[in-house]
């Protein structure tokens, strides 16, 4: 009953409007009951339309629910207790309201069973990150703001041309299946792309994200690229173009996440990574294959809020993101440095953790497929994230060298947020029944077989072997690697300047050219026109006489002759 | 006061002769499972290992050579970038 008259994306933006009144104890209770009546709300909803109605003559359905829906709605809740729960020491009194916004936005993208009530909440979403980023309160982070919202606005007036296109072109708003057989498909799956990190964009997820506070990055990575693949799962599913665009965001998530020195900047490297086989697993498109997208977007959104929240506990405590001025951090940070392993093993889906019973259908999926070169570019690829994220991560900042640090553990409220998430990351792993209960499709797939668990094992700690061997290689430098980001923030703005530059001068040589010319007319006009000049002087009554008497002659002669 | 006895010398050469243990381990470890392999190449011994080593290390090479063109020190951005 309930669920059919409340709307759970609503009731969470009218939470964060609340919080931003309240203080003390009623904001904490806010904060975190309204995420868990949420969560109650979705798992009791029925499948089916709950809203329906028209808006500017369009039919839309701002609340429906199925499977699939709800899979992403469960995770997107308890991802708002749990970030709600570490962030509620947050001095910030923006930060948390937006995040709200933003997540209540994001649900109601998920819940939202037509395209304009998708695209309103698609906005909504883009202004309430954009705020998340911008409550930091720093000038990078200001500034990396407005180029977040720049790219996502783009994406929202792609997607919008595309809604448009479609409904212009069939008279219906329903969100079904989508072929890439118009343009406006094309600019609709160009909209989503944007917000999943594919290519050329990707450059915006690193850039942005890492500049918000300790803790609006949890959020951040949990919700944007989250609802991209839900729409994708949703709209484009089976569509070969997205294998071969996942597993360049796998391979571009490794490589840039290996050279970067930024803790943070490396775990939003591996954000795109991890989306890149959940978009690979919808390009494969077999029911395997999307039950596994899902079901790894369910685990991730859980597995790298722990990575960040471990990462904002360090940033929280030490002031500082650099590998090269952290390390040792274990020695008075064990909780945080455990919990932080513990996602670092989950993201590298270890046999008993979360993302082995999640990413192991992707590539069962290729392997049913016989697609050998995606399956060997996945095989390749998990190895790399442990490469990349499961030891680089807890190496670089919680071992390696002695920095001198030594900072206590963070407030109690986050470090129950990080245990709530490290008990969820192990839990799922070994009871993966539930989770596989709430996937859209039914495939009796079997995580744990003896092959697949040693396999897998060798993959892994044969990867660990290359990251110890090959240390040297790997040594964090002051440095930054470039990017498409690049074309707009150094490209583009020299080209203004020199436009502009070669516009002044233009202006300039034309002014002096007028400049010259009017100064040759004026002489000359002064010349003939002057005071003193030729048709300006008085002219003696003798010489008029004279002269009249000649054209008088000349006239006469001109007739007569 | 001595280190922490994670990072004395003697417990990182014990560690290190744990880890190629393990690693031997996995391998063995195939004899002892039922394969069903969808690839013929997955039969090779030791595939998860040798392919997992040598795909980490061409993707750290890979990303070296990449580092040579587009690596730019980290305050790159700073200058010419302000709140306008």
């Amino acid at each position: 009953m309930a669920s059919a008259l409340l709307h759970p994306g609503l009731l969470i933006v009218i939470a964060g409007f609340a919080l931003a009144l309240l203080r003390g104890r009623a904001r904490a209770a806010v904060a975190l009951a309204a995420p868990l009546a949420v969560l109650a709300l979705i798992l009791a909803a029925p499948a089916g339309i709950a809203w329906s109605g028209t808006w500017l003559g369009l039919e839309i359905r701002p609340l429906a629910y199925d499977a699939l829906s709800r899979l992403f709605a469960v995770v997107f809740a308890i991802m708002m207790f749990a970030g709600a729960l570490f962030a509620l020491n947050q001095q910030s009194r923006l930060e948390l309201p937006a995040a709200f916004v933003y997540g209540g936005a994001a649900l109601g993208a998920l819940l939202a069973g037509d395209l304009v009530t998708l695209f309103v909440c698609w906005e909504l979403m883009a202004v309430g990150s954009t705020l998340v980023i911008w409550s930091a309160g720093s000038s990078p982070a200001y500034r990396a703001s407005m180029r977040y919202l720049a790219i996502h606005l783009l994406g929202g007036v792609l997607l919008f041309a595309g809604i448009a296109g479609h409904v212009a072109a069939t008279g219906s708003t329903e969100f079904g299946r989508l072929a890439l057989d118009t343009p406006a498909h094309w600019l609709i799956l160009a909209g989503f792309l944007v917000n999943a990190g594919a290519p050329p964009l990707s450059a915006w997820l690193p850039d942005a994200y890492p500049e918000a506070s300790w803790s609006g990055m949890v959020f951040l990575s949990a919700f944007t690229t989250k609802t991209a693949v839900y729409v994708l799962l949703r709209g484009f599913p089976g569509t070969e173009l997205l294998v071969w665009v996942g597993l360049f965001m796998v391979f571009y998530g490794i490589v840039y996440a290996l050279l970067e020195n930024d803790m943070r900047r490396i775990l939003a490297y591996s954000i795109v990574n991890q989306v890149g086989f959940m978009v690979t697993g919808i390009g494969i498109g077999t029911e395997m294959a999307l039950n596994g997208a899902a079901a790894h977007a369910f685990t991730h959104i859980i597995y790298k809020a722990l990575l960040l929240m471990s990462a904002g506990s360090v940033l929280y405590a030490t002031q500082k993101r650099k590998c090269t001025d952290l390390g040792g951090l274990f020695r008075t940070m064990p909780l945080t440095a455990l919990c932080g392993g513990i996602g670092a093993l989950a993201i590298s889906s270890f046999p008993l953790t979360s993302g082995f019973v999640s990413k192991s259908m992707i590539s069962q999926a290729a392997g049913d497929e016989h697609l050998l070169w995606v399956w060997l570019a996945l095989a390749a690829a998990t190895a790399g994230v442990f490469l990349h994220a499961g030891i680089k991560f807890p190496w670089f900042v919680f071992f390696q060298k002695d920095s001198g640090l030594r900072p206590e553990e963070p407030p109690l409220n986050m470090r129950l947020a990080m245990l709530l998430f490290a008990a969820l990351c192990i839990g799922l792993g070994i009871f993966y029944e539930p989770l596989y209960a709430l996937l859209p499709f039914g495939t009796g797939y079997v995580p744990y077989t003896g092959s697949h668990v040693v396999v897998q094992l060798e993959l892994l700690l044969f990867s660990g072997l290359a990251f110890f061997v090959m240390l040297p290689m790997l040594r964090r430098t002051l440095t930054i690697t470039l990017d498409v980001d690049w074309f707009y923030r150094r490209l583009a703005p020299l080209l203004v300047r020199a436009c502009s530059l070669a516009l002044r001068a233009m202006g300039e040589s034309l002014g002096m050219a007028k400049d010259g010319g009017m100064r040759r007319i004026k002489a000359a006009t002064h010349a003939l026109h002057g005071p003193q000049a030729l048709f300006a002087r008085t002219w003696t009554t003798g010489g008029m006489a004279l002269w009249a008497a000649l054209l008088l002659a000349g006239y006469l002669l001109v007739v007569y002759v | 006061m001595s280190d922490h006895w994670l990072v004395r010398p003697a417990t990182i050469r014990l560690l290190w002769r744990v880890f190629i243990g393990v690693l031997a381990l996995t391998v063995v470890a195939e004899f002892l499972v039922a394969h069903h392999p969808h690839f013929r190449f997955e039969e090779i011994i030791g595939f998860g290992a040798w392919y997992g080593f040598l795909a980490c290390a061409g993707m750290i090479v890979f990303a070296k050579g990449l580092a040579f063109f587009l690596k730019r020190p980290d305050s790159y951005y700073e200058k010419g970038e302000s709140d306008g």
